[in-house]
């Protein structure tokens, strides 16, 4: 066990793989000699050479279009984005090649690549960057979303990532990269992609949650105790495919279910929980799903961007208002 | 022909000062007349002392994220000088000089800064585009703005901007193409500062230069000694007569150092060495023009002293005008996402209203 954040724990994760592996390349906008501008792939080129972890020119689209046909032709490329806000160039190879080449070649060609970058709101950034879109990625068939909200689980889900043949969308709550510390295995494992976690059993209420949102959930859930609303609080892990086993059994046990997300609110992750929950546990609802997501604008620049992301207070607003119902 | 004689297969530079500011190059010196130099002196000279007391505030926590100027002046003042009102600018994020030469305030600059969106409104500032953050995207809004000044039948020219960097990204490529194909008046402008925050130029392209891409698209391009202000002007001027007579676009690859960070949450000394910040310094710029001004008596040190000291109480000011901006409201989050808001949204604001209220009433 070593103390690690999650800077850390991915990096440790990249490093594992990286020995273990020969077949794997990690590559990027400064991702080589600076180690990324979070600097999560810090000391590995360093380590394993300048052919395995490098700079590449700057092209979002060119990155990821490289590593399918680096993948198509055995390698195991784990790119990066240097933001959620500049994969929109890489999407024509996201949707028309990555999620597609297994599917068109009836599995003769798989895409065995990790696409990583750095996600969601709350740090006072510039624009473009602090956006959480992790509902574009889900709804694109051919391919896995994962957003961890620990170090441990970023280790282990990375790991699986970049183990998967399939390709692996995985987004860093950069707010917290360095926020939470915990004591994290130093030997690898793994954490199984498509399945969440109950991190607190409750009977009033589901919540559903990830990424950066899961410690304001936490802090809301403090105000919660105190109105003796008892929470139930689920961390997705995997976006897509969804652990829709886990939440359904919640929810069939509460009556209630918070989806707690910085994305803006319309056709987003919240809506597709609270369909699934519709779906299948209808009958189990003593309310109506709430999602407590963004607004539907851009994100705000930092002096409007409090109105924007979820505080504890509003999510303790939110479901109040919720058991009231 | 400037263009023909400078022709980027040979790798040639454009150069008319040397590092001590003599005039090496008569043939290209444009014929610009003692007052107007010094006035683009003085507009750089500004723009370095709001640069770097920038980098202050931002240091001091008055400010986030800011991306320095620090060696690219003569870009951005020659830019300044070479522009009309007529003409557009389509900026990246670097080029602070050229912003403030096209009606931009510091006021708003700094206000950018400090994370509000009316900061690269511009509003008072005719032809001006926000900064651009996505990299290199900007560039095929200049060559769809130089489409419609040909369709006018307009005289504007376009001058758009970007880094080295910018140079990989395929809208870099699209936008030259695309301006070639229609032939219209954009003037692209390619601030080679050596770096893409820590990638070197060496790691972007195998290319000898960044003008010779042009070559590929059907339009003149020519490399530039960017930290010399003469030869700026000079071939900012060429191609902004060559594209407004109709003959389509030009590549200006502007060879500068970026002194300072990439912005100020970056720390350059984990990819460059002293030594190399060292050699360019020779080149500086401010140095350069302040040195050929001082030669022919139109400056001193004195002048430089005092006039520094009175651009840093304007900095001040319109840096505190910024800081005593009325505080960001819920309604400006909304108010200017459509020219006509859906129900949808309004609900929304007044849904956040009810809980501020909720809020106030914990208290």
């Amino acid at each position: 066990m070593k103390v690690m954040n999650m800077v850390q724990a991915i990096n440790n994760a990249l490093e594992i793989k990286l020995a273990e592996d020969p077949n794997i390349v990690v590559y990027g906008e400064d991702a080589g000699l600076e180690g990324g501008v979070f600097r999560v792939t810090e000391g590995l080129q360093q380590k394993f050479g300048e052919h395995r972890v490098f700079d590449s020119p700057l092209a979002e689209s060119a990155i990821v279009g490289t590593a399918v046909g680096m993948a198509m032709a055995g390698l195991r490329p784990v790119v990066e984005m240097q933001f959620c806000g500049f994969v929109y160039p890489a999407f024509n190879q996201i949707i028309s090649h990555a999620a597609r080449i297994h599917n068109r070649t009836r599995g003769k060609f798989k895409t065995p690549m990790v696409i990583r970058f750095p996600y969601g709101g709350g740090i006072n950034a510039l624009e473009h960057h602090s956006e959480s879109m992790e509902a574009l990625y889900g709804h694109i068939p051919g391919i896995k979303v994962v957003i961890p909200s620990t170090p441990h689980d970023a280790k282990g889900l990375l790991i699986s990532a970049i183990e998967s043949n399939d390709t692996v969308i995985f987004m860093e709550p950069k707010r917290i990269y360095r926020a939470i510390k915990q004591d994290v295995a130093e030997d690898k494992f793994t954490i199984p992609i498509g399945k969440a976690k109950v991190l607190n059993e409750g009977t009033d209420v589901t919540v559903v949650a990830y990424g950066a949102m899961i410690r304001e959930v936490q802090k809301a859930m403090v105000l919660a105790k105190k109105s003796k609303i008892s929470v139930e609080l689920i961390d997705l892990r995997t976006i897509y495919p969804i652990d829709k086993e886990t939440i359904i059994k919640s929810v069939q046990k509460t009556g209630r279910i918070a989806i707690v997300t910085e994305e803006p609110k319309t056709f987003g992750l919240a809506a597709e929980i609270t369909a699934v929950v519709n779906e299948e546990a209808f009958l189990y609802l003593e309310a109506p799903p709430k999602r407590i997501a963004g607004f539907d604008t851009i994100v705000p620049l930092p002096r409007g961007e409090h109105f924007y992301m979820q505080s504890p207070e509003k999510i303790f607003y939110e479901l109040e208002k919720l058991m009231k119902f | 022909m400037m263009f023909k004689e400078y022709n980027p297969h040979e790798d040639k530079i454009l150069r008319i000062i040397d590092n001590n500011g003599k005039i090496i190059n008569q043939k290209w010196k444009p014929d610009l007349d003692d007052k107007l130099v010094l006035q683009a002196y003085k507009d750089m000279l500004f723009a370095r002392t709001a640069d770097i007391m920038a980098v202050s505030y931002q240091r001091q926590g008055r400010m986030y994220t800011y991306p320095p100027n620090l060696g690219q002046e003569a870009i951005s003042g020659a830019l300044g000088k070479v522009m009309r009102e007529e003409d557009w600018l389509v900026p990246a994020f670097r080029e602070l000089g050229a912003w403030l030469a096209k009606g931009a305030t510091l006021k708003e600059i700094f206000m950018y800064f400090m994370g509000y969106e009316e900061g690269t409104a511009f509003l008072n500032a005719k032809k001006l585009l926000p900064i651009s953050v996505p990299i290199a995207s900007q560039l095929l809004h200049a060559a769809g703005i130089g489409y419609s000044i040909k369709y006018k039948k307009e005289k504007d020219v376009v001058f758009a901007v970007v880094g080295d960097g910018g140079t990989s990204e395929g809208d870099f490529h699209e936008a030259l193409n695309f301006a070639a194909v229609w032939k219209v008046p954009v003037v692209f402008i390619v601030q080679n500062n050596q770096f893409a925050i820590s990638v070197p130029f060496k790691k972007q392209t195998a290319s000898i230069n960044i003008a010779i891409k042009s070559l590929a698209y059907g339009m003149p391009g020519i490399k530039v000694d960017g930290n010399d202000f003469f030869a700026m002007y000079s071939a900012l001027k060429h191609a902004a007569v060559y594209a407004e007579s109709g003959n389509g676009p030009v590549l200006i690859e502007a060879l500068t150092y970026r002194k300072g960070a990439h912005t100020t949450s970056d720390d350059p000394t984990k990819y460059r060495s002293r030594e190399e910040e060292q050699e360019w310094e020779q080149t500086d710029p401010m140095k350069r023009l302040g040195m050929y001004l001082k030669d022919k008596k139109l400056w001193s040190d004195e002048e430089e002293n005092i006039i520094v000291e009175q651009y840093k109480l304007e900095v001040d000011k319109q840096f505190e005008e910024a800081e005593s901006a009325p505080a960001y409201k819920l309604e400006d989050v909304f108010k200017y996402m459509y020219d006509e808001m859906p129900e949808d949204l309004k609900i929304q604001q007044m849904e956040y209203e009810k809980f501020l209220k909720w809020k106030e009433a914990q208290k």
